[in-house]
């Protein structure tokens, strides 16, 4: 099996049009790559760039220079210079994406949010709906909140839900911006459970974790993203 | 995901005597794409929207439409009986005001089922049986069919007009600010379900809004407009979220956080 996720000497940096153009470059030469099964962490201080790897692997943020190679049903696709239609596919087939936070849409309920994912890929709503409240199950959301939806949730219910719909599907990448940042122990052990179980199934993943637990749990690899500082670079 | 694009836009400009309405813009869009056009007032958006609909001709630029035969066709070169034609069954317009699209003085049932009669149904009870399912897909309680959309309000109009474009099972439908008008609390209901319709039915939209909550929640693709030029483009929420543009940036920085 190919490898899942090729990062090629990637650069980015922001340009502050509001701001007299001011430039802030990111990151510069961030190169490298994630083995099916394997669980990479990003490590480093706030501010290094972590989640801006994050947003760049999945196409929320443009970059600069460098490439983002995934397989994407039996291609390789460059997802720094892909077309939108391409980002959107790889996306609903193979790239998931648990954000910090949720972003809630009016009206649709927690569970359908869940079963989102599985119904694009083309999984019948029922069958959806059961798989969505499996996973609300184990992560412990209270029954009672799962046709509501989740805009007036608390913090840790609302991650809950964005877990779920994480995990719902069989992407082969995956990646997690603090999953566990809002939980209680009860719940963050659920999700080391969870992550382990993508692991053995072959799922690629990236994260970022700043709870020392998790991450010792979880990580086959810590990348330490200052590395990868254009500061440092240039020194 | 079908590979080939279902309306082509070449080099398209519009000019109004010396002024500029829309200069220059290219894009592909394919079946089941939601693209959203955002800039301010007077950039350009609804003259382009105008130019690909067929409601202006445009000044230079080619716009092709992939027919339902699988052939391309130059909208400009269309005889006018066919682009009508088209506009009624395989498209849909909907305007910022209800009052645009819609008869405001025959019933909610002939508003939806005057479509339905645009592509040779001519049986009354098929008819008023699909114009009562439309209308309560878009949350109108059927028993309001024989009611002129006189009666209803800003949100039930808008609803309606949607009821009456998509009854054709349209490919592609043109939306102008289509929740321009609308309170809040209706406006989230009717992104809501134009959302779900868009995806249920595999729609490809244009939609042209100043609003960028609107282009966020239901596009996926996005085009910033500013003085008659497309400035920036791409995948919605890299725009919204990595604006690379000055005017962008301002536009984004500009949104009010509740």
């Amino acid at each position: 099996m190919a490898t899942p996720l090729v990062v090629s000497e990637v650069a980015k940096s922001f340009t502050m049009h509001l701001r007299d153009g001011v430039r802030l470059p990111v990151v510069a030469n961030v190169s490298f790559s994630v083995k099916a099964g394997e669980c990479v962490v990003l490590g480093g201080p706030s501010g290094v760039g972590k989640s801006s790897i994050l947003k760049m692997l999945y196409g929320n943020y443009g970059v600069d220079e460098g490439q983002i190679l995934m397989e994407h049903d039996g291609r390789l696709v460059n997802l720094a210079t892909a077309e939108p239609r391409t980002v959107l596919e790889v996306r609903r087939t193979t790239l998931g994406y648990v954000s910090q936070f949720l972003r809630v849409v009016p009206r649709v309920s927690a569970l359908d949010i869940v079963a989102e994912p599985l119904q694009a890929r083309g999984v019948a709503v029922a069958e959806a709906r059961d798989r969505a409240a499996e996973l609300l199950a184990k992560l412990n959301l209270p029954t009672e909140l799962w046709s509501l939806p989740p805009a007036t949730f608390s913090g840790g219910e609302q991650q809950r839900v964005n877990i779920a719909r994480g995990f719902i599907t069989d992407h082969r990448i995956l990646l997690l911006d603090e999953p566990t940042a809002s939980l209680d122990a009860k719940n963050r052990a659920v999700v080391v459970e969870m992550i382990a179980k993508k692991k053995a199934e072959g799922t690629a993943l990236i994260g970022i974790f700043h709870d020392e637990e998790v991450r010792d749990a979880v990580a086959d690899r810590i990348i330490d993203v200052s590395e990868f500082s254009p500061r440092k670079q240039a020194a | 995901m079908s590979a080939v694009p279902l309306l082509k836009v070449n080099d398209v400009s519009k000019f109004y005597g010396s002024r500029i309405g829309c200069r220059n813009v290219s894009f592909e869009l394919y079946p089941g794409e939601v693209l959203a056009i955002v800039g301010e007032s007077g950039s350009g958006k609804t003259t382009l929207l105008s130019c690909l609909s067929t409601r202006l001709m445009p000044t230079s630029g080619i716009v092709e439409y992939h027919m339902r035969d699988g052939q391309y066709r130059d909208l400009a070169r269309m005889g006018e009986a066919e682009r009508r034609f088209l506009m009624r069954t395989d498209w849909g317009f909907v305007h910022q005001n209800p009052a645009d699209g819609l008869r405001m003085t025959v019933s909610a049932g002939a508003n939806v089922g005057e479509r339905l009669m645009a592509v040779g149904d001519r049986h009354y009870g098929n008819i008023r049986a699909t114009a009562k399912d439309w209308l309560t897909r878009v949350e109108i309680d059927e028993d309001r069919i024989d009611d002129q959309p006189r009666a209803f309000s800003g949100g039930m109009r808008q609803r309606l007009q949607i009821a009456r474009n998509l009854v054709t099972s349209p490919r592609l439908v043109f939306m102008d600010e289509p929740t321009g008008g609308l309170d809040v609390s209706v406006q989230a209901r009717l992104l809501d379900l134009v959302r779900g319709l868009v995806h249920d039915l595999g729609l490809a939209a244009i939609i042209v809004t100043h609003d960028l909550a609107v282009a966020r929640l239901l596009s996926h693709r996005m085009m910033v407009m500013k003085d008659g030029a497309v400035i920036e483009q791409g995948l919605t929420d890299r725009v919204l979220d990595d604006p690379r543009e000055p005017y962008t940036q301002l536009l984004v920085s500009s949104i009010l956080q509740v």
